[in-house]
């Protein structure tokens, strides 16, 4: 196995960047989605209202840190951590851009698969030790949402291995260099990026917390800091997810002129941009509807794709 | 039998055929002042007459109206009719006649009790329970007759004249713990008590409790479900965390000091609130209103149809999940409030109509920026439909749920939108025109399925219909008085009172004492924002009114809610609550 691991100022840089971004991605939204909806937003603390972030961490921070008597203590506390953490190991494997990464391994696609499963374990235990009946409803459908998607979103990406020949994203991205996969994975990226929203639980398909039926679901009895755990977590699931699909789709850290760097974060940016404007418009489907459509139409149509990417590699390369 | 009747044809015509029906025995008529054909019956002959009018008659009267009492033991003004102590009115609704009925009962004090008639109707078991709740009434073979409107544990029966009305008239309110335990242990919800049971062969079902604190209750309204996974076996909705005696104040206040609770009714429909009630006063007291104040009192009213079916819109796609077009709608309702506070002043609750017109006149320069409105909305709903109404998934999430067909609407008392997204097009404006709306040019928009999808296309259609109405105010506002010149309207035109002094001490008496109006009764029904709303007013010739009646739709349409959502999930209780559009204020008054 080849694997190397970046210095360590990239990876406490990466890190800091990282928590940063996803801290900022609250006023981000908050913002974007006023401006798209005939609003302001928040706009008073700080120039253009940057400052609000710090001002709901120190909400957050200095709020009573309270388990309610009747919930499972020990799991209470374990389950926010839970997602919090697997979506930060999970950027260990992001190729920024050359020179730029934590670990660089042959296996990373599948790291970053095996990392987004093991969040869903956060969402299901939230759920069950809150010992609430609308928690437990969220937590059960977290379970079924991302068990689902997580076998529509591994075979999604197979067709982009199947054209780079390898799980490694370093080389995925350099495979790109004469035309990204977005063209000739177009199905395999809607699939992706479908599963990609149901994994990282986000509206339209934030059915585990879904406020209009369950109020807030999985989180419903969490304040303070592990509530605000779900929510960054959150937001670290969406550009984590944003990250893998232009790695994966648009070609990484290519493009003409700019540094690398800028490259990837550009993209990824309008990634995040696109995942809060999905939220912004689209209605929520019904849960047994999400569930239909996952087997009925996503699974036969990636199981198409691999089929056909397969057939295609295979002629070509005979 | 009394025979003093109008020679109205077709009231004639159904009392001709009831005088012919040996089962039905004698009853006595009623002289009121509205047109509604009202008579006396005896107890035993209730089942009976309500089953002929219901079944048997070749124009049947359908629905079940309304169903309430009156305590007439303090009523003086009771002329030729027969003795009573508590009578309860039966209000049926015909659509094949266009025309109403109201049956009374008398009954004494020593027994107060009558049969059930939930098995003609099944919308009777709550008007049933609020009417043992408020007067103490007791409907034999009821299915469960208890409180609804009232605490559990509540002692009286709040709507009879010995009852008290306002807290300064007994003890302060005190709360021990003991006693809060007991209450508290009351509100528990048991389900055995409702015939539900904990288990079936191969699960035990969840009882989730919704409400009456949920952001998709709109309000605090709570339904106990009975759950098997996510799929719902049963739901009991539980009503009365809003009550406010909206109907013992109707005692308490003088004929227009009422107005202002009027529009905290259904508080979303604003000054369309006052409208039946003042309609009723002037009923009673016998005012024409000038074609200026009708003109006005329509314009006001769409307006506010329009501010409701605009919350209703937004709230709508957001209960399915989509979070934007709320802000699109409120910002529209913010337009219309803009216009109401330049015309009244207020912006919400304007009480602007009074008995015998409008507050006062519109000020100057009010076309302009309603012209500027409806000309500027069905753009923004034609941006709407794109955005909601078209959408596929909120089309998965509200084709074919909550459907109901037209006979279980009448069944259950459903009116307004609800009714006629089943296909009837029975709009009260066009059926029986008050304040003028024969002068309009209108449609009436129809659904097909009755499901959730066409409860919010109605009422998107009927948003382009009211634009089309205050089109014609605007373009036809006639000129002249804003106020009735009769004694009765208050406060009474203000010119003439300095100069001659008959109109200066009706001026005095109308704002000290209130306006005296005559003895009688009167019920006005409109079609208001969620579907028919009536002020059913008993005068006793007093300043004060001797029983204020309000008929809610809302009410009605929350009974149906098991009947709609059973074997549904979770998810699509959201999708017809949000398509009921209600207002707890409206149900629970």
């Amino acid at each position: 196995m080849n694997s190397t691991l970046g210095s360590p100022a990239n990876i406490i840089g990466i890190l800091f960047s990282v928590i940063l971004v996803s801290a900022l991605l609250i006023w981000v939204e908050r913002r974007l989605l006023a401006v798209w909806q005939d609003r302001l937003g928040p706009n008073r603390v700080g120039p253009f209202g940057l400052m609000q972030v710090m001002a709901d961490m120190i909400k957050m921070f200095f709020k009573e840190d309270w388990i309610p008597s009747f919930t499972d203590r020990w799991v209470f506390v374990l389950a926010p951590t839970i997602v919090f953490i697997t979506m930060l190991t999970g950027f260990a494997v992001i190729p920024f851009a050359p020179g730029v990464g934590i670990i660089d391994f042959n296996f990373g696609l599948l790291y970053f698969l095996a990392l987004t499963s093991l969040s869903v374990y956060s969402i299901v235990l939230a759920g069950y030790a809150s010992n609430n009946k609308y928690a437990l409803l969220g937590g059960l459908r977290a379970a079924a949402q991302t068990v689902s998607y997580e076998v529509f979103m591994g075979i999604s990406i197979m067709g982009v291995v199947m054209l780079a020949g390898t799980f490694n994203l370093r080389e995925i991205v350099e495979a790109q260099r004469d035309g990204w996969f977005i063209g000739p994975q177009f199905l395999g990226f809607l699939i992706f990026l479908i599963a990609a929203i149901a994994e990282s639980r986000r509206a339209p398909l934030d059915l585990p917390e879904a406020e209009q039926e369950l109020v807030a679901g999985f989180h419903l009895e969490y304040s303070g800091m592990k509530f605000g755990m779900f929510f960054v977590g959150e937001y670290l699931g969406i550009t984590l997810s944003s990250a893998v699909i232009v790695t994966l789709f648009f070609g990484g850290w290519l493009g003409p002129g700019l540094p690398p760097l800028v490259w990837f974060c550009l993209k990824t940016s309008i990634g995040i941009m696109f995942f809060i404007l999905l939220r912004g418009a689209l209605p929520r489907p019904r849960y047994d509807q999400l569930m239909r459509f996952g087997w009925k139409v996503l699974l036969p149509a990636g199981l198409l794709n691999l089929l056909l990417t397969g057939a295609i590699v295979l002629s070509l390369h005979g | 039998m009394n025979t003093h009747l109008e020679a109205n044809t077709s009231v004639s015509d159904i009392m001709q055929e009831l005088s012919g029906q040996a089962a039905i025995g004698d009853f006595t008529v009623q002289q009121t002042q509205d047109d509604i054909f009202t008579l006396w019956i005896c107890r035993h002959q209730l089942l009976q007459t309500l089953q002929y009018l219901k079944y048997q008659t070749s124009s049947p009267y359908q629905m079940l109206f309304d169903l309430t009492a009156i305590d007439e033991r303090q009523r003086t003004h009771r002329q030729q009719l027969p003795d009573s102590d508590f009578t309860l009115v039966y209000h049926l609704l015909s659509f094949v006649r266009n025309e109403d009925i109201r049956l009374k009962v008398a009954l004494k004090e020593s027994d107060l009790s009558a049969p059930t008639i939930t098995n003609l109707w099944p919308s009777a078991n709550w008007y049933e329970r609020e009417v043992w709740d408020m007067f103490g009434i007791v409907f034999t073979g009821h299915p469960h007759l208890k409180r609804i409107i009232m605490p559990p544990n509540w002692q009286g029966h709040p709507l009879r004249k010995d009852h008290y009305a306002r807290a300064t008239e007994v003890e302060p309110f005190s709360l021990s713990d003991e006693q809060e335990e007991i209450e508290q242990d009351a509100l528990r919800f048991v389900p055995e008590d409702w015939g539900m049971r904990r288990h079936s062969e191969n699960s035990d079902f969840m009882f989730l409790n919704l409400g009456p604190n949920h952001p998709s209750a709109h309000g605090v309204f709570r339904i106990a479900l009975q759950l098997d996974g996510e799929e719902i076996i049963d739901a009991l909705p539980d009503i009365g965390y809003h009550h406010r005696g909206a109907e013992k104040m109707g005692e308490r206040q003088s004929w227009h000091s009422y107005i202002p609770y009027t529009d905290r009714v259904e508080y979303l429909g604003g000054s369309m609130n006052n409208l039946p009630y003042v309609l009723a006063v002037e009923k009673l007291a016998g005012i024409t209103v000038p074609e200026r104040a009708q003109v006005i009192r329509v314009m006001i009213c769409e307006l506010y149809r329009l501010a409701s079916h605009l919350l209703f819109y937004g709230t709508f796609a957001q209960d399915v999940g989509q979070m934007t077009p709320i802000f699109y709608t409120f910002i529209d309702r913010e337009k219309v409030f803009d216009i109401m506070e330049m015309i009244s002043g207020a912006r919400m609750h304007s009480s602007f109509f009074r008995i015998g017109g409008v507050a006062m006149d519109l000020p100057r320069g009010w076309e302009k920026p309603i012209r500027e409105f409806v000309d500027y909305l069905p753009a923004r709903l034609d941006h709407y439909d794109k955005l909601v109404m078209q959408n596929t998934t909120l089309k998965r999430r509200t084709q074919g749920v909550g459907m109901y067909t037209t006979e279980e609407a009448i069944d259950w008392g459903i009116t307004g939108p609800g009714l006629r997204a089943t296909g009837l097009a029975w709009d009260y404006r066009k059926a029986r025109p008050y304040s003028g709306y024969e002068n309009y040019d209108f449609d009436i928009p129809t659904g097909n399925n009755g499901d959730c999808y066409d409860r919010c296309a109605v009422r998107v259609e009927e948003m382009r219909q009211s634009v089309r109405i205050i089109r014609q105010c605007l373009d036809n506002m006639p000129t002249g008085p804003y106020k009735a010149e009769h004694p009765l309207t208050t406060p009474p035109p203000k010119d003439h009172t300095l100069h001659d002094i008959e109109t200066l001490i009706q001026h005095f008496l109308n704002v000290s004492w209130g306006p005296v109006i005559p003895a009688g009764e009167a019920s006005v029904t409109i079609e208001a924002t969620k579907g028919l709303n009536a002020y059913y007013l008993t005068s006793d010739g007093g300043t004060l009114s001797y029983r204020t009646r309000i008929r809610t739709p809302s009410f009605a349409h929350l009974q149906m809610i098991p009947q709609m959502c059973k074997g549904m999930m979770v998810a699509d209780l959201v999708s017809i609550l949000a398509s009921i559009d209600y207002v707890m204020s409206d149900v629970d008054r």
